[in-house]
């Protein structure tokens, strides 16, 4: 019986400050959104670490795989053109 | 070249190239096993290492000692869990943890066996105890498998303040009356020894040390780490008067370092064979009030099961 007292694993995502993104912070257990969010706050943000929490349930994170990595971002290696340091701009021109 | 030799290859690779792993990453069955055991015990020390300082709470001497030691036991709780939760990156059971603890399979660290009999002793924990877990978490911080250096830089942010909370309690005594100074110097006697005995045997001796450096789940070396905290901490003790318990301490200037006598492994053994003075008090309070918690548990799970039944 002991085992299965885990409760739902959640991953905790922090934003320090309005406008920044939410970062990963860890993880923690707990029975549902508002637990989670609670236990959150008082296990990752103990100092004014964040002023916003998201809170998501681990097993809802998809992840790629490090193995498959290269042949995953393949198709982004060989468009250097997507960058602006690929362009040639006419000798003289400012502000571009 | 097996797919095996391939793939442990390719893992120390990653490694030297100072490559962080993730947990679905391929990794060797021993590496897993090396750092489930490490980030177990390194947990259970947080959560048992509040046992010596509850000890203190309603008897400490102000609203503001009681306040900061209150704060500084919420943290290694918290450190408890953000290290539970690395080592459930490999799929280890949280319960299956704490059973191995509870049935003395997994260790915690032994300093947390000693008595905490004055309130000096909370100074001497936060200055010295804390300090020396500080220098080796920084190191711990760097490791190769990515949750647990990144919960360790977490843990090291917020005790630095565990360890200045810790000094000042010992400077104040220290500038205090005879009986006060009497009773810091005599936590510095019975702290020092144990602290230095935290950063495990030497490097001759010690058993796990070669390969968790190959795959850098340490960094650097027991005897290193402990030269460090010596060096950093002697001045410290100095500096507020406090005498160092070693009468073969002193200063070389052409190393640059702290030279100390030789440390009683035979005490270090004793204790994490189970024989510590307070070994069985610490285990059957922790085993108490996890049991006495498991309504709370219960009651949690049956509403998750009811909630999602709906």
């Amino acid at each position: 019986m002991e085992n299965l007292n885990q409760l739902t694993q959640w991953e905790v995502f922090i934003q320090s400050k309005s406008g920044s993104p939410y970062e990963h912070a860890g993880s923690l257990h707990a029975a549902d959104k508002s637990m989670a969010l609670q236990n959150a706050r008082d296990v990752y943000t103990r100092r004014g670490e964040g002023r916003s929490l998201w809170v998501v349930p681990s097993d809802c994170i998809v992840a790629s795989s490090n193995e498959d990595a290269e042949e995953f971002f393949d198709p982004s290696e060989d468009k250097i053109y997507r960058t602006p340091n690929f362009y040639k701009m006419p000798k003289g021109s400012t502000n571009i | 070249m097996s797919t095996q030799e391939e793939s442990l290859k390719k893992f120390q690779q990653r490694i030297d190239a100072d490559e962080k792993i993730e947990p679905r990453d391929w990794m060797p069955e021993n590496y897993r096993k090396t750092l489930i055991r490490q980030i177990s015990q390194h947990a259970h020390s947080e959560v048992i290492g509040m046992q010596p300082e509850g000890n203190w709470v309603l008897r400490a001497p102000s609203l503001r000692a009681k306040k900061i030691l209150l704060a500084k036991i919420q943290d290694e709780g918290g450190h408890g869990l953000y290290l539970y939760s690395a080592a459930e990156t490999f799929g280890v059971s949280r319960a299956e943890m704490i059973q191995q603890l509870q049935e003395g399979k997994a260790k915690y660290s032994s300093i947390f066996n000693y008595p905490t009999l004055t309130w000096a002793d909370m100074g001497a924990i936060g200055w010295l105890v804390d300090g020396a877990a500080i220098v080796n978490q920084t190191m711990l911080a760097k490791c190769s498998y990515g949750p647990y250096a990144r919960a360790m830089l977490r843990i090291c942010k917020e005790e630095g303040f565990h360890q200045r909370q810790g000094y000042e309690i010992m400077g104040k005594m220290m500038n205090g009356t005879p009986a006060q100074r009497e009773m810091a110097q005599d936590a510095m006697n019975r702290f020092w020894w144990p602290s230095l005995m935290m950063f495990g045997p030497p490097d001759t001796e010690s058993a796990h040390s070669a390969e968790s450096m190959n795959w850098k789940i340490k960094v650097e070396s027991n005897d290193k780490l402990r030269q460090r905290f010596i060096d950093r901490t002697v001045e410290q003790a100095h500096h507020i008067g406090l005498t160092v318990p070693d009468k073969d301490l002193k200063f070389n200037k052409e190393t640059m370092h702290w030279e100390f006598g030789p440390i009683n492994w035979d005490e270090f053994w004793t204790v994490v064979k189970g024989n510590g003075p307070c070994n069985h008090q610490r285990m059957n309070h922790h085993i108490h009030y996890h049991n006495e918690g498991a309504w709370v548990r219960e009651a949690a799970s049956a509403y998750e099961r009811k909630i999602s039944a709906n």
